[in-house]
């Protein structure tokens, strides 16, 4: 069966006019071009939120800085940490299961197609009412415009009396309404995996793709909905004078804490199993193995999902909890380094004594390795109460989650664009400049994020605004900085790369990396129907089974 | 494993997955009872918190009937639905009205006692820490039976005119299985409400 002879001609859709093409793009509820809008999306809110953290990072460069004002930086990091977790890397990797997940496990299309389409311009406007704070937050006080609480915000700064005007509300509500689309699209991935796959594909033979994305989804449904829920609270408490989060009449600050990080922790896992999801393609790919221990694999993950439910009050050491309860989450905190450990374990297994090609994806998934394995190592340092007590709140905190939100999320986003995008412009991108953005992003990412450890430990706290010279925090700061703007300019690169090689790039073909899940194997970009007939499969490698007919991979699982 | 050594072979025979609405619909019912175990800890950590009055204890009472009625509900919709499964046309569309109407009851029930508490007891959502818990437990759920009396209404209004028939039964029994989560959640509510949380 020949898949290139079902590629769409280029000509018809070419003499169109730009705003039909338009008009098809809003209303599509193709599962492919939904997955599109999300990595675009997030991209343009990368670049956004990038900008916040330039300008935190221009400001903190020296002491006494005026760069900005107090309340500018205020919005600053909160607008930051608010759009890099659910305006990028949620929908990014939201986007990446659209595309590739029907695809892999060989369905035309989601469970629910039009729920995706909905699902998408909810996560989409939420992160347009965010940003619309700006214009609007003032309301009628001309009091502050973006929303400045802190992206957990705490109570009770997001009372009437601490936040007035809009911007409290312009965040509870976009982060609501976000929330929902999360949701929506989760019950989409998981009618998809479970109804939709082709015959033959059973749950043992799913790339690890599909598994991680099905935990993941299922934290989603059960973690950002308490999310939603104390959203709700906080609407009630802003807008119908209720009292959850009122101490004055008796109500809890604490008991928001408890809500932000039931979901807050495993909203952590929500974001890093989908990257855990691209290295297990990539890596078997990139060393021509097979991965190494596929069934525990998908144990650890299912493991991580749920371990990682009750280690939310990790975060809150600080607040004096009885040592029952600190004891109990320091230890779920360190039995979650368990299943994690056993998953480097084995793509370091998958490794072993392969046939490496260092091409940009696998570059990136080798630094992943290396970078999540010490974000692990700081994160088991703070998951012991007593270091937490010394530490929580100050700037080794903040090194240690950009570790694992850089270092791992990040560099696996960018490794799994190298590998998929191919596949979905039907172009390769640059592999010289990949290389460089590669290179150029470790020294950036390194400059900045082994250094920020460092005056944390010297006890400079997170989000202030600026500090006295000579406590030793200068030097280090200055260091970050700089990091910070090396990553910037390999992002721009970066960026150069995507755009210059959708219009430059040699033509890529059905399959460029000679890998083995069924996404390669229809054209790239792949038909409106993805599949001409519905494929059948006999083993976790289809196309291998396929390419070697004369030692199939179904005879030995 | 089969013998076959031709990959993308013939289709498997009895290749079986579960119906993917009866998946999202599970999905859905997950996610929302995340919401309302939030919802239902907020009211049992606030219970016995309240600063000032009224208490439940004072002017809560036990909704028996609207309680009987909407737990009989969930009964008639599982008739209902295996009516139309046995094309039963008449019977299915009795009993389908029989749990709106029940529905409906239950809400007008909730309705009074918000009413009551209103004008008589003077507890509103700002009163108190219970005002606050109380109206937005009991409103989330009653907000649910609202969004299921609307699609029971809607699915009657085509049954009427003679456009549900069984091989609809599937989704029917979709829209059944949102009827008795909503249920089964004022099982829990009302064991928080009005047993535990006085």
């Amino acid at each position: 069966m020949s898949s290139d002879a079902l590629a769409i001609r280029g000509a018809e859709i070419e003499g169109r006019p730009w705003v039909e093409a338009l008009h098809d793009w809003i209303t599509t509820v193709d599962h492919k071009r939904l997955g599109i809008l999300y990595i675009l999306y997030a991209l343009l809110f990368l670049v956004i939120g990038g900008l916040e953290a330039i300008v935190i990072r221009i400001q903190l460069m020296r002491p006494h800085s005026d760069f900005v004002s107090p309340q500018v930086f205020n919005r600053m990091f909160t607008m930051h940490g608010t759009t890099m977790i659910f305006f990028v890397i949620m929908p990014v990797m939201f986007g990446f299961a659209n595309y590739l997940v029907p695809l892999m496990i060989g369905a035309r299309d989601m469970a629910f197609p039009r729920l995706n389409a909905f699902s998408f311009w909810l996560t989409a406007f939420g992160g347009f009412l965010l940003y619309f704070s700006f214009l609007g937050g003032s309301g009628l006080y001309g009091a502050g415009n973006a929303p400045d609480v802190g992206w957990w915000a705490y109570a009770p700064l997001t009372s009437r009396a601490f936040s007035p005007g809009h911007s409290a509300d312009y965040w509870t509500i976009a982060v609501l309404v976000s929330g929902f689309g999360s949701i929506g699209t989760a019950t989409n991935i998981i009618a998809t995996i479970l109804s939709m796959r082709c015959p033959g594909m059973t749950l043992g033979r799913m790339p690890l793709m599909g598994w991680m994305t099905l935990v993941m989804s299922g934290l989603v449904l059960i973690s950002i909905s308490p999310l939603s829920a104390a959203q709700i609270m906080l609407i009630v408490d802003r807008y119908l004078g209720g009292h959850f989060f009122d101490t004055q009449a008796g109500g809890s600050a604490t008991l928001w804490m408890h809500f932000f990080w039931i979901f807050g922790h495993p909203e952590v896992y929500i974001l890093v199993i989908p990257a855990f999801a691209f290295a297990s393609e990539i890596i078997p790919t990139f060393s021509r193995k097979p991965i190494f221990g596929y069934p525990v694999m998908v144990a650890a993950t299912v493991c991580i999902g749920f371990i990682s439910m009750s280690v939310w009050a990790h975060h809150m050491f600080t607040i004096g909890m009885d040592s029952a309860a600190n004891t109990f989450f320091v230890l779920t905190t360190m039995a979650i380094a368990v299943p994690t450990g056993i998953k480097i374990f084995n793509w370091l297994g998958t490794m072993w004594g392969g046939k490496i090609q260092f091409k940009t994806p696998m570059l990136f998934c080798v630094a992943f390795l290396f970078q999540f394995l010490a974000a692990g190592l700081t994160g088991v340092m703070l998951g012991a109460a007593p270091f937490n007590w010394q530490l929580s709140g100050s700037y080794f905190v903040v090194a240690h989650f950009h570790y694992v939100i850089v270092g791992a999320i990040l560099f696996c986003i960018f490794g799994a664009i190298y590998y998929w995008y191919p596949k979905i412009t039907g172009r390769m991108l640059n592999e010289s400049l990949g290389k460089l953005h590669f290179w150029l992003f470790v020294i950036g990412f390194h400059l900045t994020f082994d250094p920020m450890h460092i005056p944390g430990l010297m006890g400079m706290p997170r989000r202030i605004y600026t500090y006295e010279p000579g406590r030793g925090w200068d030097s280090w700061n200055l260091i970050v900085s700089i990091g910070a703007f090396i990553q910037g300019v390999a992002t721009l690169l970066f960026l150069v790369n995507l755009i210059v090689s959708y219009f430059k790039g040699p033509k890529a073909g059905n399959d460029p990396w000679d890998a083995w899940t069924l996404e390669w194997s229809v054209s790239s970009p792949p038909p409106a129907y993805n599949f001409a007939v519905i494929p059948t499969v006999e083993s976790r490698r289809p196309l291998w089974d396929r390419k070697h007919p004369e030692d199939p991979d179904s005879r030995y699982e | 494993m089969s013998a076959t050594i031709t990959p993308f072979a013939q289709t498997p025979e009895a290749w079986k997955l579960p119906y993917r609405s009866k998946v999202g619909m599970a999905c859905l019912i997950i996610a929302e009872s995340a919401i309302f175990t939030i919802f239902v800890v907020a009211y049992l950590y606030y219970a016995g918190k309240s600063l000032t009055g009224p208490t439940p204890r004072e002017v809560l009472q036990t909704p028996i009937f609207y309680t009987i009625c909407l737990l009989s509900s969930s009964l008639t919709i599982h008739f209902a639905s295996r009516f139309l499964e046995r094309r039963a046309r008449g019977a299915f569309l009795g009993f389908w009205f029989l749990t709106i109407l029940l529905g409906g009851l239950f809400l007008y029930g909730t309705g009074q006692e918000w009413h009551r508490l209103i004008y008589e007891h003077g507890l509103t959502i700002s009163t108190n820490l219970f005002g606050t818990t109380y109206y937005s437990l009991v409103g989330l759920h009653a907000f649910h039976v609202t969004v299921g009396l609307i699609l029971l209404s809607i699915v009657f209004l085509f049954g009427l005119t003679g456009r549900v028939g069984s091989e609809q039964s599937a989704r029917v029994e979709v829209l059944s299985m949102y009827w008795h989560f909503v249920d089964a959640v004022w099982v829990v509510v009302f064991s928080v409400v009005y047993i535990l949380g006085r």
